[in-house]
C-alpha cells in the first residue's frame, strides 16, 4: 500500500497536492497535461524532492525520509537508462552492487535477469551495439532484478515507435504480475494508460486527484480530463 | 572636410614647435634616464647653452640599443646613440650607423688611449659581482664562484640586451680563452635568473633574490655616497675584472648634426662629466675639476685590467654567445 | 541552384573577409618563411627552445587538468557562502592581462612573496620561482580555471536521467566517478590538455617575465630575443617557422579528439547533484575548495594590496598609455565586428570550404610570428613602428576571431534553420532579415565577443614588445619597462589599473550585449 498523507511538493512558484493511497500491487498511470507535475510526482516517490508538507508510507514505513536508495523503489526513465562505457551484463549487475563486484549467486542471477528479457546472448554488449528495445530490456532487467516492490515509470520507452512501446509495456506488465510489485507509470497516451493500468490518477491544476478504475474514468471522464483528452 | 582642416591646424603647431627649438633625440639605455641617473642633470645643464630641446629615449639596455638602430633603419628619429660599449662599437660602424664626429677631442683620463673617430667615451668602469660586505665565503675568483653551494645564487644579464652581459661573456673569454664553456657550465647552477637589463638585475639583487649580482667595482659608492650605506662591496676577482668605456656617437641618419656635434662635445665637458661619478656610478672619462667624490676611494681595484679590442670583441663575440646559450641551456 | 530556404546574406562580404583573412596570415607568413628559409639551420639553443616550449606546455597543461578534476568535483558537491562568485572566479584568469598575472604570482610565490616567507621563517628553503618552475606555475594560474570549467562543463551535459539513476542505485563517490564522472573525463580530457598545451606552447609575457634565461626560453622568446636583442630576423623568421609547425602540430591533434566544450558562458553548476559522500569526502573537498581558489585568489588580491597605495602617483606617462591601450582595444573590437559577422554567416551557411580554413588559421600562428611577418612585410613599404598601435588592435582582433566565430557560428544556425524559411516566405528583404531577426539574436554572443576582444587587446604585450617603443607604448609594455628597471610598486600600481581598465571593459561589452537582448 503507497499512502501519500497531506502530501504538498513545492518547486518555486509550482504546487501539486497528493492526498490518497493505492493498493499494493495495483498498476497506476498518471496522467495530465505537460507541466502539471506528474514527474514531480514520480520523484517525490523515488527520493529526489523531498515534501515541503506531509508524509509518504510505503506500507506501514514512512519513506520521505529516506535517501532514494534505501527506498523500495525502482525507476525506469524516458530515456538515458543505461551507462553507455557497460555492458548490459554490468548495466545490469549496477542493480545489485554499484561497486560492480558480484559473487556467483549473484552473477547468476544477473544472466538469469538478462534471459527473462530475452537478451541471454546478448550480455557482453554495450548500449551501443543494442537495439533501442534491446535497450529498454536491459533497463528492465536491472529494475527487475532490484527485487523492489515499487517500480517507478517515467513515460517509459517514449522515444520507441508504438508497436515496439506496446510490446515493452506488456513486457513490463508480465513481469509485474509475476513479481507482485506495484507500479506507477508516467504516460501522455489515454491509450497505454487503458492498456496498461488498472488505476489511473489525473493530475491537473496543482492536485493529484484520488485514483480512480481507469475503464470506469475513461468511460464518464470529469470535465477537467475531457478537456485534455478534447472529447 | 572637418578633419583635414583640424589636421591641418596640427601640422601647422607642430611646424611652430619645430621652429621654436630644434629637438635632439638622444637614445639611451634605461637606467641613464631615471630619476636619479644622470639624464635630469644632463637635459638641464645641456638645453641651458643649446637653445633646444634635449629629449632621451630610453630604448632597453645598451645592446638592445643597437638592434633599435637597426630595427628602426632610416626611419629612426634618433640623432644620437650613448650608452654602446667598446665591444659594439666595430657592429655598429659595420652596419653603418654611426657617422665621424669630426672634434677635437680632449685629453681624456682612460687607462687606454682613444683613437676612434666616430665613437667618444663618456665613462668607464670594471665589471664586478656585487654582494653584501658580510656575505660569508664572498668567492676571489669565478672558480672560487663555482665552488660554492647552488643555493648560493647570482643574477646576471643577458649578453644580447645588455652591455654588462656582453661585458661578463667577454670577462670570461679573456681571463679562460677555450676554457670559457666550462666556467659558464660551472656558473649555470648559480644563476638565479637572467635579466634582459641591468636595473632589473640590480633590483632583484637589492630585493634579497640573489647574493651576487653582476655591476660593477664602482656600485658600492652609490649605497656608500647616495644613502650612506657601507654594506655593499665588490668581490675582487683575481682573475682580473674585464674594463667597460662607455661611449657616444652621432647617428649617419640624424637631422641635426650640429646640435649632434655640440652635444657630443658637451659631454666631454665638466657640466656632463661632474654629474657621473654620482649619477652614473662609473669613472668619468674626463676627471672632472673638483676631482672624484670622497667615498670613491673606498672601492676595490683590480690587479688586472681586461679589455679587448673592439675588432677582437667583435670577432669573439658569435662564437662566445654560442657557448653562452649552449652552457646554460641544458 | 542555391539554396532558397534562407534568405541571402553576407555570404559575399564573408568571403571577401575570409579571404582577406587567408591573404594577411598566409601573406604575413610567407614573409617570415621567405626571411628565414636562407638559414633554417637551428642551433643548440634553438633546440633548446624548441624542447622547452613543449616541456613546460605538456607540464601546464597536465598539471592543469589534473588540478582541475577535485577542483571541479569539489564545486559540483559543495555549496557554500559567494558560491556563485568563486564560479565567476573561474572565468576571470582568461580575461587577466598576462603580466597582471605575473606579478601577482611574483608576489605569492616570488622569494619576497608570502609563500617564501611563511616557509623561510620555519627554516624551509625559498621557492625558486625564475625558471620552468616560475612559467609553468603561471600557466596553471591562468590555465587550471580553463580545465575546470570545461570539465565542469562536461560533467554538467551527463544527462540528469543518469544522475538520478546514481542516486536510485545507492552510488556512492567512488561509483560516482567510476561510472557517471570518468566517461565524461575520457571525452572531455584529451581536448581540454591540448586546447591548454596550444595555449601555452605560444606563451610569450611569461616566459619573458618568469623564464631563467636560456634554460627556460620559449620559442616565443627566442623569436622576440632574436629580433629585439640582436635583428637577426633570418634566425626569428626560422624560429618562426618551428612555432607555426609546433602550433600546426597541436592544431591537428585537437581535430584528431572528441571537441571539447568552449569553456565560456555561464554555468549552472547547482543542476548537476551527484553523491556528497561522508565525512572523509567533505574535508578533502573542503581542503581542495580552499587550496584552489586562494591559489587563484590571491595573486589577484595582492595585487590590489600592493598597487592600491600607488596608483594616484603613477606618472602621466602611465595615464598615456593606459589611453592607448584603451584606443587599441576600441579599435580591436571594431575591426573583430567588422570581420565576425560575414565570416560567421558565411561559415554558418557553407558546412566545410576554404572559409574554414581560413577562420581556423588564427589558431595555428602565433601572435609574434605574425608580428614578425607584418614587420618584413611592411618594411618595404612604410615604417612598421608608426603602425605598431593598429597593428596591435588588428593582431588581436584577428586572435580573438577564432573564440567569437565559436559562440557566433552554431547561434547563426539555429536562427537559420528556425526563421529561415519564414523569412523567405514572408519574403523579408535582406536587411530585415539582418536587422529584425539576425542581430537581435546575436546580441549576447557579439557582446561577450566584444568583451573578449577587448580584454585580449588591453592586456597583450606581443607586437608591442616586439617593436614598440616606450613613447608610443601600451599600458602592458609599461608596466613591463617598469618591471625592467625594477620599479615594483609602480608596475603594480599600473597594473592594477590595467586589471581594473580591462574587467571594465570587458563587463561594459558583455553588459551591453546581455541589456535587453531578445534571447
Amino acid at each position: 500500500m503507497l499512502r501519500f498523507e497531506n502530501v504538498l511538493l513545492q518547486q518555486g512558484q509550482f504546487k501539486l497536492r497528493v492526498d490518497w493511497t493505492l493498493p499494493r500491487g495495483a498498476r497506476l498511470a498518471v496522467v495530465g497535461p505537460s507541466g502539471a507535475g506528474k514527474s514531480t510526482l514520480l520523484s517525490a516517490v523515488a527520493g529526489f524532492l523531498d515534501p515541503y508538507e506531509g508524509c509518504i508510507f510505503w506500507e506501514t514505513a514512512r519513506i520521505d525520509d529516506q535517501p532514494p536508495a534505501k527506498r523500495p523503489v525502482t525507476m525506469l526513465f524516458q530515456d538515458h537508462n543505461l551507462f553507455g562505457h557497460l555492458t548490459a551484463a554490468q548495466n545490469v549487475s549496477l542493480g545489485l552492487n554499484p561497486s560492480l563486484k558480484l559473487n556467483a549467486e549473484q552473477t547468476q542471477s544477473v544472466e538469469g535477469a538478462l534471459d527473462r528479457v530475452g537478451l541471454g546472448n546478448y550480455a557482453d554488449r554495450r548500449p551501443a551495439a543494442l537495439s533501442g528495445g534491446q535497450q529498454g530490456r536491459v533497463a528492465l532487467a536491472r529494475a527487475l532484478i532490484r527485487n523492489r516492490a515499487l517500480w517507478l515509470l517515467d513515460e517509459p520507452f517514449s522515444a520507441l515507435g508504438p508497436g515496439l512501446r506496446r510490446e515493452m509495456l506488456s513486457l513490463v506488465s508480465e513481469m509485474a504480475e509475476n513479481s507482485g510489485a506495484t507500479v506507477l507509470m508516467v504516460t501522455h497516451d489515454p491509450d497505454d494508460a487503458v492498456r496498461f493500468a488498472d488505476y489511473t490518477v489525473f493530475v491537473n491544476d496543482g492536485v493529484a486527484q484520488a485514483p480512480k478504475l481507469t475503464n470506469e474514468l475513461f468511460a464518464d471522464p470529469p470535465i477537467e480530463l475531457r478537456a485534455y483528452l478534447g472529447t | 572636410m572637418k578633419t583635414s582642416l583640424i589636421a591641418a591646424g596640427l601640422l601647422t603647431l607642430a611646424g611652430i614647435a619645430n621652429a621654436q627649438s630644434p629637438v635632439l633625440t638622444v637614445y639611451t639605455y634605461d637606467s641613464f634616464v631615471s630619476d636619479w641617473g644622470p639624464g635630469p642633470v644632463v637635459e638641464a645643464a645641456f638645453e641651458e647653452t643649446c637653445g633646444c630641446d634635449l629629449q632621451f629615449v630610453a630604448a632597453g639596455d645598451g645592446a638592445a640599443l643597437l638592434a633599435r638602430l637597426q630595427l628602426e633603419g632610416s626611419n629612426s628619429d634618433a640623432d644620437i646613440v650613448l650608452g654602446l660599449d667598446t665591444n659594439l662599437t666595430a657592429r655598429a660602424r659595420e652596419a653603418g650607423l654611426v657617422v665621424p664626429h669630426g672634434l677635437e677631442v680632449p685629453s681624456l683620463d682612460l687607462p687606454i688611449s682613444w683613437t676612434d673617430d666616430a665613437f667618444l667615451p663618456f665613462d668607464w668602469g670594471y665589471f664586478a659581482f656585487v654582494h653584501n660586505a658580510d656575505m660569508a665565503n664572498a668567492p676571489g675568483s669565478f672558480e672560487e664562484l663555482i665552488a660554492l653551494p647552488d643555493d648560493v645564487k647570482i643574477v646576471i644579464q643577458d649578453p644580447r640586451s645588455s652591455t654588462p652581459g656582453l661585458g661578463l661573456l667577454m670577462w670570461v673569454k679573456a681571463a679562460y680563452g677555450d676554457r670559457a664553456p666550462q666556467i659558464w657550465e660551472g656558473l649555470a647552477p648559480h644563476i638565479l635568473t637572467v635579466t634582459s637589463g641591468w636595473s632589473e638585475a640590480y633590483g632583484l639583487f637589492l630585493e634579497g633574490e640573489a647574493e651576487m649580482v653582476l655591476s660593477y667595482t664602482t656600485s658600492p659608492a652609490y649605497h656608500l655616497i647616495a644613502e650612506q650605506d657601507a654594506s655593499k662591496t665588490a668581490a675582487n676577482f683575481s682573475e682580473g675584472h674585464y674594463m667597460q668605456v662607455e661611449v657616444a656617437a652621432m647617428l649617419e641618419g640624424s637631422d641635426q648634426p650640429e646640435l649632434a656635434k655640440q652635444f657630443l662635445s658637451f659631454m666631454l665637458s665638466d657640466g656632463f662629466q661632474s654629474a657621473i661619478p654620482t649619477t652614473n656610478w662609473m669613472y668619468p672619462a674626463v676627471i672632472p675639476t673638483d676631482g672624484l667624490p670622497e667615498g670613491f676611494e673606498t672601492l676595490i681595484q683590480p690587479s688586472q685590467a681586461l679589455l679587448k679590442s673592439p675588432e677582437d670583441a667583435a670577432s669573439v663575440r658569435d662564437a662566445a654567445l654560442q657557448e653562452w646559450l649552449t652552457a646554460l641551456s641544458r | 541552384m542555391a539554396d532558397r530556404t534562407q534568405p541571402l546574406s553576407l555570404v559575399g562580404a564573408g568571403k571577401a573577409a575570409s579571404a582577406a583573412l587567408l591573404v594577411v596570415i598566409l601573406g604575413a607568413l610567407l614573409a617570415v618563411a621567405a626571411t628565414g628559409t636562407s638559414t633554417l639551420r637551428l642551433g643548440p639553443s634553438d633546440w633548446a627552445a624548441l624542447r622547452f616550449t613543449v616541456l613546460q606546455a605538456v607540464l601546464s597543461a597536465a598539471i592543469s587538468v589534473l588540478l582541475a578534476i577535485p577542483l571541479a568535483r569539489a564545486l559540483i558537491r559543495r555549496r557554500f557562502p559567494l558560491y556563485g562568485l568563486a564560479i565567476t572566479l573561474l572565468g576571470a584568469p582568461f580575461l587577466l592581462p598576462v603580466l597582471v598575472a605575473v606579478l601577482g604570482v611574483l608576489a605569492v610565490f616570488g622569494r619576497n612573496g608570502l609563500i617564501s616567507q611563511m616557509m623561510m621563517s620555519i627554516g624551509l628553503p625559498p621557492i625558486e620561482i625564475y625558471g620552468l618552475q616560475g612559467v609553468v606555475l603561471t600557466h596553471v594560474f591562468f590555465n587550471l580555471p580553463l580545465a575546470t570549467r570545461l570539465i565542469l562543463q562536461g560533467w554538467l551535459s551527463i544527462p540528469s536521467e543518469q544522475v538520478r539513476l546514481g542516486h536510485a542505485l545507492g552510488f556512492g563517490p567512488s561509483e560516482a566517478a567510476q561510472h557517471l564522472e570518468r566517461p565524461v573525463l575520457q571525452a572531455v580530457l584529451p581536448g581540454a590538455f591540448l586546447v591548454i598545451f596550444l595555449i601555452c606552447s605560444t606563451s610569450f609575457a611569461v616566459a619573458l617575465t618568469m623564464g631563467g634565461g636560456p634554460r627556460a626560453t620559449t620559442l616565443e622568446l627566442a623569436i622576440y630575443q632574436a629580433f629585439r636583442f640582436e635583428f637577426d630576423l633570418s634566425r626569428a623568421a626560422a624560429l618562426g617557422a618551428v612555432q607555426v609547425a609546433l602550433c600546426a602540430v597541436a592544431v591537428l591533434a585537437i581535430r584528431m579528439v572528441p571537441t571539447a566544450p568552449d569553456g565560456f558562458g555561464g554555468l549552472d553548476a547547482t543542476r548537476l547533484q551527484l553523491p556528497k559522500g561522508g565525512k572523509w569526502v567533505r574535508a578533502q573537498d573542503i581542503a581542495v575548495l580552499l587550496l584552489g581558489l586562494g591559489f587563484l585568489l590571491f595573486p589577484i588580491l595582492m595585487i590590489l594590496v600592493r598597487g592600491f597605495p600607488f596608483v594616484s602617483n603613477l606618472p602621466d606617462t602611465i595615464w598615456m598609455a593606459a589611453l592607448r591601450s584603451l584606443c587599441v582595444a576600441i579599435v580591436s573590437v571594431s575591426i573583430m565586428l567588422v570581420l565576425a559577422l560575414p565570416i560567421a554567416t558565411t561559415l554558418a551557411r557553407f558546412p566545410t570550404g576554404w572559409p574554414h580554413f581560413a577562420a581556423a588559421l588564427p589558431i595555428a600562428v602565433s601572435p609574434l610570428v605574425l608580428g614578425l611577418g607584418a614587420f618584413v612585410g611592411l618594411r618595404p613599404w612604410i615604417d612598421p613602428g608608426s603602425v605598431v598601435l593598429p597593428l596591435t588592435a588588428f593582431v588581436n582582433a584577428v586572435m580573438s576571431l577564432p573564440f567569437v566565430l565559436r559562440s557566433l557560428v552554431p547561434e547563426l544556425r539555429k536562427v537559420d534553420a528556425h526563421h529561415g524559411r519564414l523569412a523567405v516566405a514572408l519574403g523579408m528583404s535582406r536587411s530585415n532579415w539582418m536587422r529584425l531577426i539576425v542581430l537581435p539574436r546575436l546580441r549576447r554572443a557579439h557582446g561577450f565577443g566584444a568583451g573578449l576582444t577587448a580584454a585580449l587587446s588591453m592586456g597583450d604585450l606581443g607586437v608591442i614588445a616586439l617593436f614598440g617603443s616606450a613613447d608610443r607604448g601600451t599600458l602592458p609594455l609599461a608596466i613591463y619597462q617598469l618591471m625592467g628597471s625594477y620599479q615594483m610598486d609602480a608596475a603594480a600600481g599600473a597594473a592594477l589599473v590595467l586589471m581594473a581598465l580591462t574587467l571594465c571593459i570587458f563587463w561594459i561589452f558583455d553588459r551591453g550585449g546581455r541589456f535587453n537582448a531578445a534571447v
